[in-house]
This record gives C-alpha cells, structure tokens and sequence, in this order.
C-alpha cells in the first residue's frame, strides 16, 4: 500500500508531523538523513520550548500572556513576522506540553544558571537528546516507519504535486554540492510530503556564498547534516522563498569548539565581565552593552568581522566563578603580557588596550545581576556597564569564533503549513521558521515554532492523504 | 586501627582524571540536572579533585538515564560517556578504602574471590559438621544443631560477621574523613528516606534504562525487592537470636512462627529481586557500566541469590533426609557472603549512603558558586 504521509527529516519537527499524521491513520514514513546514533538533527542541542501561559503551570512560573510574547518576537524579528502565523504559533504553545508528555517527553524547572527563563520557557528534562528519544520511541510504538542513513537527494515533482522522494546513499548525508546530481538508491512514493529537513547551516561552501572566505572560520552549533539539499530543491522547483538567505543566527563560541555539534557547551560566559580583543589585541565593541543573555547573539556577527575571525575574551581573577564554566580551560597567565604571548597578539598594542581600559574605568558598585554603574570614561568603545580593571592575576584569556546556530532562509507556508505552490507539500520547523522568525532570536521558540507547525503539517497531511484514501 | 585510619589517596587515577574531564564538560551543560542528585551537587563545583569524583561516583545510582540523553555521548569526539566513568570510579574506590588495604586487590579478581569465598567456606562448614559428627550431635533427630551445635554456630558466623562489619566500619571512615562534608544538621532523615526509597535510581521519573533508551521502573522495584528481603531475612535471625537466648527456644521453629515467616518472605523477595537483576544485568546495554565489573555485579548478585534460595530449599527440606546436606549447603553459601561482604559489590550500598548523606548535607547549606546568568 502507498505511504500516506511521508516525513523528511529526523528532528523535533519532523517527529512532531510524524506522530501527529500517524495518530490519524496514516500510514508514515520518516527519512532521517543520519544514522541512529546521530539521529534527531539540531533538536538534539536544544534545550527548552518558550510557552505562553496565562497562569502558573507545573514548571512555568507567574504568566507570559499571548500579547507579551508577541511582542517579544516583534521586538527579535523588529516585525520581520507573519502575525497571523505567529499568533498561531504562540497560542498553540499553550497547550503543545500536554500532547507532549503523552508521547514521553517530561519536564523540569529552569537549569541552574538560567532563572531569567523560569518563567517563559519549559526546559526538558535530559534536554533536546531525551526529547527526540522518547518521539522515536513513540513512533516506534505507533508503527511509523522509520530508515535511518536515508538522505533524500531529489524531489520528483509532476506539476504542482510531489510524487516521491529519491534517496541517495547514506554518505551523501553531508555533501556540501546540492545541486550536484548523487546515486539514488530507492524512490520512495507518498500521497503528501512533509519536510523538514533544517536549513543550510552546515554547508559551509553555501555560506561562504554570503560571508565570503570568513565563512571558512566559522565553527557549526549543530550537526552536520543540514547541508541544505531538500531546501535548495523546493526553491528550485518553484517553492517561494522566504527569510534572508546571507543572514544566520551566530553566537561567539569558543574557537577550539568542533566543527560541528558543539552545542550549548562552547558558549563563553565572560564576556561582560572583562574586555575582549582581537587578534591585534584592540577592542572593538562595548562588552557591557546589556545582560549577556540578551547579547550573546551579536558577538557572532561582532567576531566574523574580525580579521581571521578570532577574538579574545580576558578576564581577570574577580570574574573566577561568576560565570557558567567553560568546556574548554581559558590561557592562564600572572602577568597580562605573558597572557599576550599565550594569546599571540602583538603585546605592545594589547597593553596599550589594557591600559588606557583601566585608566577609564570609573569606579562604581559591580553587581552582575543589575545594569550596574561600572563604566568607562572617554574611550571608544566604551564599556558601560560591569568595567572593572584587569588588574588582579590570574589572568584568563578564551578565543571566540562565530558559531552558526541556524539559517533564515525558508520557504513561504500558508497558516495550514502548506509550501505555497504545491498541491501536497508541507514545511516545519528551520525550513520554514522564517515565516514567524524572520530576523533575530528568542530563546525556545525554535522548538516551539517546530513543534506546533510539526503537529499543524502532520494533520494536514494526513487529513489530505486519508481524504483520497476514502473513496477507494 | 590508627594506621588504618591514617589513610589518603595522594593522586588522581585516570579513571578519576577521565571523570573529571566528563563532569568538566557536562557542567558547562548541565541538562541532566533533573535525572538525579549527581548534576547539582556537581553544580556546586569548578573543579574536580579525587576525592570530589570518588563523592559524585558513589552518589551515582548507574540509572543510565544520562547517556542516552547525552549530546556529547559517542560518536561525538567529547565521547561522553557518564555511567561509565562513574563505574569505573566506584569500583577503584571500593578497592582504595578497603580494609585491610591488601583485600581491596580482590575487586579486581571478583571471579576469583567468590570462588576461593565460596570453597573456603564449604571446607570450614563441613570440616566442623563432620568432626562433630558422634559428639554433641544427637542422631536421628532433625535438628540443625545436630549438624553443628548452635555454639559453634555463632562463634563461626558471629565472628565472620563481626570482621565484616570492622572492615566496612573502617572502610566507611576511610571514605568520610576524605570528604569535607559540611557538619549540617537535619540531612539525616531526607538522606534515610532517598536511601529507602531510591529515590535517585528513577532517570527523574520515569525509571533505568537497560537494554534500550526507553526507561523503566522494574530495576528499582527489583532492588527494593531484594534490599526489603535482605531486611527481612535479617530481622528473622535477630528474631531467632532473641528466641534463643531470651526464651530459651530452640530451632527448627514452626512454619507459622515469626522468624520463619520473616525469613520465608524475605527469602522469596530475595529471590525474585536478585533473580531479576541478574536478568537486567546481563541484557544491560554493556556501554552503561564498565564491562570489568561483570564478575563483580554478577558474581555478588547471584551469591545473594544463592543464600536466599538455599534458605528456602532448607525449609522445604528441614524435615527430610536431605536437610543435612541442605544446611550444610545454606550455611556455606552465608558464610561465604558474609567473607566477601567488605569485598564485593555488597560495599556500594554504603559508600552510596555515605555520599546521599553528604549530598543532603551539603544542599542545605548556600552554594558558594555565585554564577552569571547564562
């Protein structure tokens, strides 16, 4: 019998549309593009889902009302936004948690060291990796079928249909050529399609299409399997673009981080608590500018701008343990020239930096927890909150790199998650996040955009597919 | 005993260094902290000495839950791997704290220990049943103290039991002066509780995982079965022993009597518990634990076992013919266990209370870490 629904992809997204499509009576299958033990795409890194809530619920505290976080994703995206779609989005997450714990998914209260999301985001208990877990489980027990090493290579449209899904061989998993044309090992035929298959974050040569050869510096947050084939495929065969395609989300992470699935571990904390340089040991931009967590997202865009995309982050001993550890240990030095050497930055210019920072430093009250009144004075650029002198060794110095954390380009989807333009197509998750998040990031509405349009595909698909199931 | 006291691990092993290396990275993570006590006790450090991973090990219960939650675990080249490292530290600082120190080498030959344990003690048992064979033995009546006279009994097994108990008592100091645990009141209750309960062998709920990633309650239920048996095996010879002495009654007692019915419920939950871990430790995903402890896990899982059940093929057969051979059987296979009591896998239970108590002492008093929100 031919597949009703058939699922490209193996993440957050994709499970969701699975599960939902098979609850219905569909008959699923799910391609995942890498093997078991890497299954589950960028999801896997993820941490949480930001949900609105009108009262306390289990581990959410106070409220997040619709209208606030709307204006929280208004304020990111600076209304780069689909509002109905967006809307959509956020009342749904009301009550996605439920649904999600009946397929195994469990919760917990806010990690240690992120109060400040207690309130708007449902942190999952062993994060992203346990989440997809128990939906592979789920899906297990609902009878989709699922093929792992299973690349989709090529679409096969006829008109605004498409028929089936070619899939290549497991090695052609993270080729980086996705117009190139790769051995097709099966042909897979469904009713509807539903994709989400990520973006292009892992594709490097792609990037450099934006970034140019800075690109080549640039370390990947997620796995390394969104070369962005299936996506560049839709376009080409007529799917409407959506989302900036030279724009992605990066962060500063420290640059001995791997190429790829570095996760939440490579972040580096310090930041506001000293100055950072680059390689010619200069400054180059206010360290103190705001709360990092509300920062952290330009410092990726701020170090890509730097020569060799390298920067340091120095601190000195008062910042020891006021911030989360981090994975990798920072150079260490009693004097802040032999930490110059470590760093290999020429020493007269990094000293020079220090000095004039600390000969602006006007004293004040530190306190990390509030816009303190640590500040400089008459340097450019200036610190303005949390200045302290770098006067007390040890020393510490962590390189930073740009860390890609996922692309804007999508394709354009209708409020049902339908790819405009096609008969039987539909999009969820990174591949079609852009619609709601056009610019800019707020924590958890990845998983959240990605599990409620995961559930409106999957229903719609299967809906569609069961409908031509009837009459026969 | 001051010399044994005097005791200090003065290096960091690779076991420990590798430790060390996987709670460094998962503290820069930390999306395990819901699964169990280890995350936040971990939280509440930067870095990690011996002694702090001999501490976080022993708190570790070996759920697995975090290995297959781990977005590091292999093939990522972090290759963390959480439950074994946690395993291989136990089972070194089973062996460091040992007393006398020399016997600590016997975790590594579990194999053999069990079987020289068990031989040994066959020997003894059926070297003083035999040479009081015509003695004090009263023939033909179906009396276990006609196999070995209740004295000698208890000076064999009283004093057995005894060296356990010493060996472990200087074990578990060993253990505690290592540790800098706060003088916290008030942490004992909570502590007894988690331990009764095990309340940190769920995954954060849902339970173990075994074969698979799926999780499940049936470790945890199996343990308690065989940890309330043990109990209730125990409290019928204490029961016994005040029967005898108190009231001057001598065993074998009645089917309905209290250390009888203690002893045949214990045993019955002893065997289903520990026939049932054997079970789940052998189709145990092999990656969640350090492959060399099978003998030890095995080995003290399947003495259990055999004590339980040769106690209860004795009460079957107490009034046969083959109740001798059986007694002989059963008190051997005792004996043996308690030989090998501060030797084997039996140990972990108290070093894991040793470490649930600092845990709980240690929550109550302010993490000194004052960390950014990140």
């Amino acid at each position: 019998m031919m597949l009703d629904v058939l699922v490209i992809g193996g993440g957050n997204a994709a499970l969701c549309a699975a599960l939902v499509a098979a609850e219905a009576g569909a008959k699923v299958m799910l391609l995942e593009a890498s093997g078991r033990e890497e299954r589950g795409g960028n999801s896997i890194h993820t941490r949480n889902i930001r949900c609105m809530h009108n009262e306390p619920q289990d581990v959410l505290t106070e409220a997040y009302p619709e209208d606030e976080y709307f204006e929280d994703l208004l304020r990111v995206t600076k209304g780069i936004t689909d509002e109905a779609l967006a809307r959509a989005v956020i009342r749904q997450s009301s009550s996605c948690r439920s649904w999600m714990r009946h397929h195994g998914v469990r919760f917990q209260p806010s990690l240690g060291g992120t109060l400040h999301l207690s309130r708007t985001n449902a942190f999952f208990l062993g994060g992203g990796k346990a989440l997809v877990n128990a939906y592979y489980r789920s899906a297990g027990s609902l009878g989709i079928q699922i093929r792992y090493q299973s690349p989709v290579v090529a679409l096969e449209c006829k008109g605004q249909r498409i028929v089936a899904a070619l899939i290549g061989e497991p090695s052609a998993a993270d080729r980086d050529d996705v117009t190139a044309d790769w051995p097709v090992r099966e042909r897979i035929e469904a009713k509807s399609i539903v994709i989400a298959s990520g973006g292009f974050e892992s594709n490097i040569p792609w990037l450099t299409e934006a970034w140019g050869e800075a690109a080549t510096n640039f370390r990947i947050r997620g796995c390394r399997f969104n070369r962005g084939r299936v996506l560049r495929q839709l376009i080409d065969a007529g799917a409407q673009a959506i989302g900036d395609p030279t724009q992605c989300h990066a962060v500063a992470i420290d640059a001995r981080a791997p190429l790829y699935d570095g996760g939440i571990v490579t972040r580096v904390d310090c930041v506001s608590l000293g100055i950072v340089v680059n390689t010619a040991g200069e400054r180059f931009y206010d360290e103190g500018e705001d709360f990092w967590p509300k920062r952290y997202a330009i410092w990726g865009r701020l170090v890509a701008k730097q020569p060799g995309q390298l920067a340091w982050s120095v601190i000195d001993s008062q910042a020891h343990g006021r911030f989360m550890p981090p994975v990798f240990p920072g150079e260490e030095a009693q004097s802040l020239p032999k930490l110059a050497q470590k760093m290999k930055v020429p020493v007269e210019s990094f000293m020079k930096t220090v000095e004039s920072y600390n000969a602006s430093v006007v004293p004040g009250h530190f306190d990390h927890a509030v816009l303190d009144n640590c500040h400089t004075q008459g340097i450019s650029p200036a610190k303005t909150h949390w200045a302290l002198r770098l006067e007390k060794p040890p020393y510490r110095a962590y390189p930073l790199r740009p860390g890609i954390t996922f692309t804007y380009l999508g394709v354009k989807v209708d409020d049902h998650a339908q790819v405009l333009g096609f008969d039987n197509v539909y999009a969820a998750g990174e591949i079609m996040a852009g619609n709601v998040l056009g610019q800019g990031y707020v924590a958890g509405i990845g998983m959240t955009i990605g599990t409620i349009f995961g559930r409106i595909a999957g229903e719609k698909a299967a809906a569609q597919a069961l409908a031509k199931r009837a009459p026969s | 005993m001051n010399e044994a006291l005097r005791f200090r691990s003065i290096m960091i092993s690779p076991a420990q260094a590798e430790g060390a290396r996987v709670m460094g990275i998962c503290n820069s993570c930390r999306y395990c902290e819901g699964f169990c006590a280890v995350f936040p006790a971990m939280e509440r450090r930067l870095d990690f000495k011996a002694t702090d991973m001999d501490y976080l090990a022993n708190l570790c219960h070996n759920c697995g839950a975090c290995y297959h939650a781990c977005q590091y675990a292999p093939p990522h080249e972090f290759a963390l791997n959480v439950p074994q490292a946690m395993a291989k530290i136990r089972k070194e600082s089973y062996a460091r704290y040992a007393w006398p120190s020399s016997l600590g080498q016997l975790y590594q030959r579990q194999g053999f220990a069990l079987s020289i344990a068990l031989v040994f003690a066959f020997a003894v048992v059926m070297f003083v049943a035999n040479a009081l064979i015509g003695s004090t033995a009263v023939q033909g009546q179906q009396s276990f103290y006609a196999v070995m006279p209740h004295e000698t009994m208890v000076v064999l097994f009283g004093s057995s039991f005894f060296f356990a108990v010493l060996a472990m008592s200087v074990a578990a100091i060993r253990f505690w002066r290592e540790q800098a645990v706060p003088n916290q009141p008030g942490a004992s209750q909570e502590s007894v509780s988690a331990i009764a309960r095990l309340r940190y062998l769920d995954g954060g709920g849902d339970g173990c995982v075994e074969q698979n990633d799926a999780p499940s309650l049936a470790r945890r239920h199996l343990h308690h079965a065989s940890f309330y048996g043990f109990l209730l095996c125990f409290a019928s010879t204490s029961v016994a022993t005040v029967y005898h002495y108190g009231f001057g009654w001598k065993a074998p007692y009645d089917v309905l009597s209290l250390p009888v019915i203690l002893g045949t419920l214990g045993g019955i939950l002893m065997c289903l518990g520990t026939a049932g871990l054997l079970v789940l430790r052998i189709r145990r995903d092999p990656r969640l634990g350090d492959p060399e402890q099978f003998p030890m896990d095995v080995g003290f899982v399947s003495l259990l076992f055999l004590v339980a059940f040769t106690g209860l093929v004795l009460l079957i057969l107490r009034d046969s013919e083959a109740m001798r051979a059986s007694l002989i059987v059963h008190l051997a296979t005792v004996m043996a266990f308690f030989l090998l009591m501060p030797y084997s896998k039996f140990v972990h239970g108290l070093f894991r209370g040793l470490a649930i108590l600092k845990h709980h002492r240690e929550q109550k008093t302010p993490n000194p870490l004052g960390l950014a929100e990140g």
